[in-house]
């Protein structure tokens, strides 16, 4: 019989490949991406993101993060920014989780300089990026202007970001191109991904662009051409995914 | 010392689509067989139910759903004057791992190629003279017809559940489908999907520039469907998590949806999950393969032996395999010598994205939703005055509007800050995008070989891939773009993003994966790895399946042929079990 064959090996991941999922199983693997949770000994499902304390950064990395994202996303009359949509708190996150380790990339030296058609080719992980990034851009800023990035108005704040963007500010090993592109990336998901990661918080970046949500039958409503789609936003963990967060629901 | 398992009649290695359609006709035919995949095994319940799959952070940015390199990945460079390194991350394309292999997260975009693909060097002599065709071009004929092959895209097809119109039935013009296509010996299974507001727009002004657009083939089923095995699939609900997700609503065609509820019943059929195969085995003679070598999850290495192999690992896999195991011989660029890892071939891509004013619900879609135009692949127009081989076809997908990944803006809008936000508030309901999806030659310089550095976590070299676009896929692409922005204009009160394939290509952004050659097939015993039945011309036992056979990639997604080709191959095998020994001799 097939299945007791395909039963060998049991017990053991293959970090090569996809790891079985289910309901229960993606509950826990939103926790699994969010340790920090356990970690506060709150309970797994206890994630309110106001005024969390971080998992991975530090109190002035979150302050920079906080700062850096509120500009990339500013809060104005199309609504909230980054801070209202808990963008610090899911990248916090993910960098505490996989990602942040870099836990499926190829990280085995040498480690020689390529062109860009070649990507990736840092030894370090997205965790480490961000840490030693923040660092010398907050050195840069002292420097600069004698406070932190979060103290400069947000005209001097915008400036640095563009030169981040355009690889204008020395970070060491880490061109600052690689860091403001990781850092532009993340917020966007931050933003953009399924609420019960923390971020989106109150669907803030769907109802921003009017995307509903993980929702599953359209067949009736793809019919009709033209017509705004009204249903509620939804997100994998329900509705509220706020009080999903805090253990409410 | 390796510890040895009981043998079987035939091994496949991988568990994906070519393992699964190879496994189902053989144990019809009697012989045992075992297959081996690397990664886990996954079913639509509970992997792929929707409250747990709709997940674009986890499947599509983190790519949970694919390959992960950190074990096995491969070194990339554009020339062979370059130092080729590792593939960190995926990016340009995206192999699975795990049971149903891609054939779990591909759309369904499910097409035949044209007849003229199978024989493109005498079709190109004939039509252009011998001339036309670069001195750094590898064209080929693949040994085999379309004619040979329609029972096949048939019988895949019917497997399948594919949606679509026809439009040549035994050589009779059909009103509504694609006027290009080969003649094929009935229609579709299914008629087509709905239609969305962006393949509406598509269809209205494609006509009016003068094209003929269709709907194109989806294995994403229309309607309830049981296929000639007595599985049944659902209806297509329009959910737009497809590409890049499993189906939860039974209605994408793959292992799991077509095959496996029949196959994992019989007795003659196991599987071994958690085996990654590092080895082709061969007696002392070297022309008969004893079985394969795996490695399992706990560092064991395992000789499985078995009287045939089967590669169905996936187009680069499967000459990485060839490679390790020395069957064959290695290409060698300078002297144009050798075989395997010769004739790799990608697919090449652009697209014009339009900014329109109507709602256009984005989010509603289906990995092969789309309304296409076939009037610049292959040969259907002259290439005379154009002085380039090849085409492709352009089309609207409406896969979905995953907001993360799957959002237009226009050019030079606003990277961030609230211009960002704007952009983002005012287009996401309305843009769109036409792509095109051209075919890409093989060349001298275009191929697979061992890295010398870098290894593998099982201690082997890594598949290093050298890899351009060459003049003639940008001088194509670029003619198929300009056709592509004549239906953007088309579409009324829009202006348009148009994103030429530019420069060399790059490991970096997803463009496809629809990786092939390496393996190719052919007449040809000094051009080719494996004859017309997929059987290695060295080692008579053992067949490769897949991508990795095609000799240069036509302007269609792949699967399509794959399928007729393993159903093919199927056939060959059979014939090969009752009296083993060459099917062609060289
Ligand atoms: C995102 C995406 C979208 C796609 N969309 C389309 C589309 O719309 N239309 C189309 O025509 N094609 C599409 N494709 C391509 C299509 O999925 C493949 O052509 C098809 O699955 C190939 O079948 P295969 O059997 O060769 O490989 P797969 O189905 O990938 O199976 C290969 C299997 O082998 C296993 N394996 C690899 N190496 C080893 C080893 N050493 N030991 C053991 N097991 C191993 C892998 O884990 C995998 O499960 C898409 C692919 C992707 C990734
Ligand atoms: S769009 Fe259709 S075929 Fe694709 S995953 Fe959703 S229901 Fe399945």
């Amino acid at each position: 019989m097939s299945m007791r064959d395909s039963e060998r090996g049991k017990g053991h991941g293959h970090r090569g490949g996809p790891t079985r999922t289910s309901r229960r199983t993606f509950l826990k693997s939103v926790v699994a991406a969010t340790p920090a949770l356990g970690l506060l000994g709150c309970g797994p499902r206890h994630g309110s993101a106001q005024a969390r304390t971080p998992v991975y950064f530090t109190p002035d990395e979150a302050t920079f993060i906080d700062a850096a994202t509120q500009r990339l996303i500013p809060a104005d009359d199309l609504g909230g920014g980054a801070n209202e949509a808990g963008i610090t708190t899911f990248i916090d996150l993910q960098l505490a989780g996989a990602y942040g380790r870099a836990e499926r990339w190829y990280m085995q030296g040498p480690w020689p300089h390529g062109i860009d058609q070649q990507g990736f080719q840092l030894k370090y992980t997205p965790a480490q990026i961000y840490r030693d990034a923040i660092g010398r851009v907050e050195a840069h800023c002292r420097q600069q202007h004698g406070k932190p990035f979060a103290q400069l108005d947000p005209a001097h704040q915008d400036d640095l970001l563009h030169a981040l963007e355009k690889g204008e500010v020395d970070l060491g090993d880490i061109p600052a191109k690689t860091f403001f592109a990781m850092l532009w990336q993340n917020t966007q998901e931050g933003y953009l991904a399924d609420p019960a990661y923390s971020g989106n918080r109150d669907f803030a970046g769907w109802k921003l662009i009017g995307f509903p949500g993980p929702r599953y039958n359209y067949v009736e409503d793809i019919g009709k051409f033209g017509r705004p789609y009204e249903a509620p936003f939804v997100s994998l963990v329900g509705r509220d995914p706020s009080a999903y967060l805090r253990g409410e629901s | 010392m390796a510890k040895r398992e009981r043998p079987v009649d035939v091994v496949l290695v991988g568990f994906g689509w070519t393992a699964a359609i190879i496994a189902q006709e053989l144990t019809d035919a009697g012989v045992q067989v075992l297959a081996l995949e690397r990664g886990e095994f996954r079913d639509t319940v509970p992997d792929f139910a929707t409250d747990t799959i709709q997940d674009e952070l986890r499947y599509a940015v983190r790519k949970q759903i694919f390959e992960s390199p950190e074990r096995e990945t491969l070194t990339f460079r554009n020339s062979a004057d370059q130092t080729a390194l590792p593939m960190r991350h995926l990016g340009s394309f995206l192999p699975a791992a795990g049971v149903g292999g891609a054939g779990v997260h591909w759309n369904g975009q499910c097409w035949r190629f044209l007849p003229q693909d199978f024989e493109i060097r005498t079709h190109t002599e004939q039509r252009y003279g011998r001339k036309f065709i670069p001195e750094s071009m590898n064209l080929q004929d693949w040994g085999v017809t379309y004619d040979e092959l329609e029972p096949h895209y048939d019988r895949f097809e019917y497997l399948c559940g594919v949606s679509g119109t026809a439009g040549n039935i035994g050589g009779v013009k059909q009103a509504g489908g694609n006027p290009f296509e080969g003649a094929r010996k009935r229609g579709y299974p299914l008629p087509p999907l709905k239609r969305c507001a962006s393949t509406v727009l598509f269809d209205k002004a494609a006509r009016e520039a003068g094209f003929d657009p269709f709907p194109c083939p989806a294995a994403n089923a229309s309607k309830p469907y049981r296929n000639p095995l007595g599985v049944q699939m659902g209806q297509c609900t329009y959910c737009g998590y497809c590409e890049w997700f499993g189906c939860g609503n039974y209605s994408k065609a793959s292992p799991q949806t077509t095959i496996l509820p029949v196959l994992l019943k019989k007795a003659n059929f196991s599987y071994r999950t958690r085996c990654n195969v590092t080895r082709v085995n061969t007696d002392n003679t070297g022309k008969r393969a004893t079985g394969v070598t795996y490695v399992d999850v706990d560092g064991n290495e395992i000789e499985q032996p078995a009287g045939m192999v089967v590669l169905c690992a996936f187009a680069q896999h499967n000459v990485h395999l060839l490679l390790l195991s020395k069957i064959g011989t290695p290409y060698d660029p300078t002297t144009g010598r050798g075989v395997v890892g010769r004739n790799y071939a990608y697919q090449i891509t652009s697209s014009v994205d339009v900014f329109q004013k109507e709602i256009l619900n984005p989010f509603m879609g289906a990995g092969a939703l789309g309304q296409g135009v076939d009037n610049f692949n292959g040969d259907n127009f002259d290439h005379g005055p154009l002085g380039f081989i090849g085409g492709g076809y352009i089309a609207l997908w409406n896969t979905g509007g995953r907001p993360i990944l799957q959002h237009y803006l226009p050019k030079d809008a606003p990277t961030w800050g609230s211009g960002w936000k704007k952009v983002m508030h005012d287009n996401y309901l309305t843009a769109t995008s036409i792509a095109t999806h051209g075919s890409v030659m093989s060349y001298r310089s275009n191929y697979l070989d061992l890295d010398p550095t870098w290894r593998d976590d099982y201690g082997n070299p890594l598949l290093r891939l050298t890899f351009d676009f060459q003049p003639n896929e940008h001088a194509m692409s670029d003619y198929l773009t300009d056709q592509a922005t004549k239906i953007a204009q088309a579409i009324p009160d829009a202006t348009h993003h148009v994103k030429k394939r530019d420069g060399h290509y790059s490991i970096v952004p997803y463009q496809t994966t629809h990786n092939t050659g390496g393996a190719a097939m052919g007449a040809d015993p000094t051009t080719s790895v494996v004859n017309r039945y997929l059987q290695s011309w060295d080692v008579p036992n053992l067949f490769v399946m897949g991508a990795s056979v095609f000799p240069q990639n036509a302007g269609y997604n792949p699967t399509g042929t794959v399928g007729a080709l393993t159903f093919w191959a199927a056939e060959a095998m059979k014939r090969y079990l009752k009296n083993p020994g060459p099917l062609v001799s060289a």
